[in-house]
């Protein structure tokens, strides 16, 4: 396989620890700075604390260093509280891993991510396959703060590492013809579980798409981690989507292909029940899914004191972002 | 001395039989109390509730089977126990559902009992589940007579009611669902084989008279 290096990503340096920890305060202090004058909106990552028996996942050294260079991004950022890292990494919906919501955690932890190919495909100037680190590389990381809504009617806030899908995009050259992006996982049932499942009505690999405005809508986020951390393999390990706008099962885990087209993509609930699961699949607290009402939400980590029930928002509370973007649009047809 | 024996054990079986189905209820709570059910203990109730509900069904549901096919006549003793342990997990599965989950909001209860269709069918069959439980009583069951056993024929819609109860919960994986069907399928098939063998028995007898 022939594996390609975008032409504006340089090699790496070869960078001692001294001047690593050194470059550490100098990007959070100075870069960190330039970035927060020229937005207004950026802000040191904070250390997080973690109990002391919780896994924490690293990834490679390459990512190492990003994330040590990151910033939070603070004007995308929600205040909501945040859902504690315990739960973040142990209740997961990851059907490849298994249906239950502890089943990934159990599973995926021999989960080969790196090192991790992607392949961009489709209507760009620039096709290839490319290693994970030459992709991510060129770009600043950040933090961002989203709500997490899944269409079962529960939600989480997540402290995501990553960057805007849209900038990635564009260093391969869309064409005029890319309307649509398909998102693909990796598809290896020796690695995952749920793939081998014999009783289940969903085809693998899992596929998700978006408008192209959607992709390139600055809260699109490609995520490499959380918590200031690498992403843990049962959260979508190495390379993630995060759109915090739609229903979880959107923010496909685990990418290997992205592939521009001119064609809306085939996405795999979609095709399994199109009557439950839209296209779209916009958080709307107007439209129920047959199983679950969608008008209000809990907010994880609920207690049995208290159901910690709140109102489900239009567009996840991200209506003034992107509401504007289906305008004219009958929501309740295209949901 | 023997007979004394014997006793003893029946007493000793009649409790380990009597224990064994609140283990999992137990376990629940222990691990709410601890608040080592995850980020979810609402929903990590509810479903193992409904499981033990669905569980016990299916275990009173094979007593007759079992001395029929296996001719195995204990189980018979504790085959009212179980159906009301299946009642009794129903119930706080309900219950869990409407406090953990709804937090007995009753307009959120009411859309859910009206609009979900899974929940409609499950709570048609804990409807019916109850009459049952109310007259498990020896004396129902004397006072009742013949009707009683018609009565308590509705196990049979019930139990159909439970299966399309989860078969409407199925997202993408129906290997439970399956399972369960499976072995309903063998519960209720095996009574019918019984009655269609017993049908024919009486109609030869009808015939050679
Ligand atoms: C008013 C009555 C009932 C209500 C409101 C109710 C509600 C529910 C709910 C909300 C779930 C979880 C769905 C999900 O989030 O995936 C569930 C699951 C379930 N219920 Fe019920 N239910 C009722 C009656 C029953 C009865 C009578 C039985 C059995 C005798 C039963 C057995 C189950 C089972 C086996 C599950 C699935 C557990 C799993 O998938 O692991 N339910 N029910």
């Amino acid at each position: 396989m022939l594996i390609k290096k975008p032409d504006s990503i340089k090699s790496s340096e070869i960078t001692s620890e001294s001047v690593y920890l050194n470059r550490r305060h100098f990007m959070r202090g100075l870069l960190g700075t330039t970035a927060l004058l020229a937005t207004g909106s950026a802000n040191a990552v904070p250390e997080y604390e973690f109990e002391k028996d919780l896994p924490i996942y690293r990834g490679p050294d390459w990512m190492q260093q990003k994330i040590r260079e990151s910033v939070r991004n603070t004007a995308l950022s929600t205040d909501d509280k945040l859902t504690p890292y315990f739960h973040v990494m142990s209740y997961n919906n990851f059907y490849e891993f298994g249906t239950g919501k502890k089943d990934p955690a159990r599973h995926a932890q021999n989960f080969q991510t790196d090192p991790w190919k992607v392949e961009i495909s489709g209507e760009v100037g620039k096709p290839g396959v490319y290693n994970l680190e030459d992709l991510i590389k060129p770009h600043l990381l950040e933090e961002r703060i989203y709500r997490l809504r899944c269409v079962e009617a529960w939600s989480m806030v997540v402290p995501w590492m990553g960057l805007s899908l849209g900038d990635l995009l564009k260093k391969f050259d869309p064409t005029s013809k890319a309307k649509y992006v398909e998102f693909t996982t990796l598809h290896d049932p020796d690695q995952m579980p749920g793939q081998r499942s014999r009783f289940s009505t969903l085809e693998w690999p899992y596929v998700e798409g978006l408008r192209i405005d959607e992709a390139m809508h600055p809260l699109t986020m490609l995520a490499v981690g959380v918590y200031g951390n690498a992403m843990p393999p049962q959260n979508g390990a190495p390379l993630r989507l995060v759109v915090p706008w739609k229903y979880g099962f959107k923010s496909i885990k685990s990418i290997v292909k992205i592939r521009l087209t001119d064609k809306m993509p085939n996405t795999t609930w979609n095709l399994m029940a199109p009557q439950e699961y839209g296209f779209y699949s916009n958080v709307n607290p107007a439209v129920d899914h047959p199983r679950w009402s969608q008008a209000s939400e809990r907010r994880l980590p609920s207690s049995l004191f208290n159901p910690n029930r709140v109102d489900t928002l239009p567009f996840n509370g991200y209506a003034d972002e992107v509401a504007e973007l289906y305008r004219g649009m009958d929501l309740k047809k295209w949901f | 001395m023997a007979k004394a024996k014997s006793k003893a054990l029946g007493y000793l079986e009649w409790w380990v039989v009597f224990l064994l189905p609140l283990a999992p209820l137990g376990w629940l709570t222990y691990n709410a109390w601890i608040f080592n059910l995850g980020a979810d203990p609402a929903q990590e109730i509810v479903l193992e509730t409904g499981v033990w509900a669905i569980n016990l069904l299916w275990i009173t549901l094979a007593i007759t089977p079992l001395r029929r096919v296996f001719k195995l006549n204990w189980p018979l003793r504790y085959r009212r126990m179980m159906g009301l342990y299946s009642l009794f997990y129903a119930a706080v599965h309900l219950l869990a559902f409407a406090t953990f989950i709804l937090g007995w909001r009753w307009d959120l209860l009411l859309k859910e009992l009206s609009e979900r269709p899974y929940i409609i069918v499950g709570a048609l069959g804990l409807l019916l589940l109850i009459p049952l439980g109310v007259t498990s009583t020896r004396g129902m069951q004397r006072r009742l007579g013949r009707n009683w056993l018609k009565l308590h024929k509705l196990v049979y819609p019930i139990s159909l009611l439970v299966m399309v109860h989860i078969i409407w919960q199925i997202r993408s994986d129906f290997g439970e669902q399956l399972v369960y069907g499976l072995i309903l399928g063998f519960l209720l098939g095996s009574r019918m084989y019984f009655y269609l063998q017993r049908k024919t028995r009486v109609m030869r007898a009808a015939r050679a008279a």
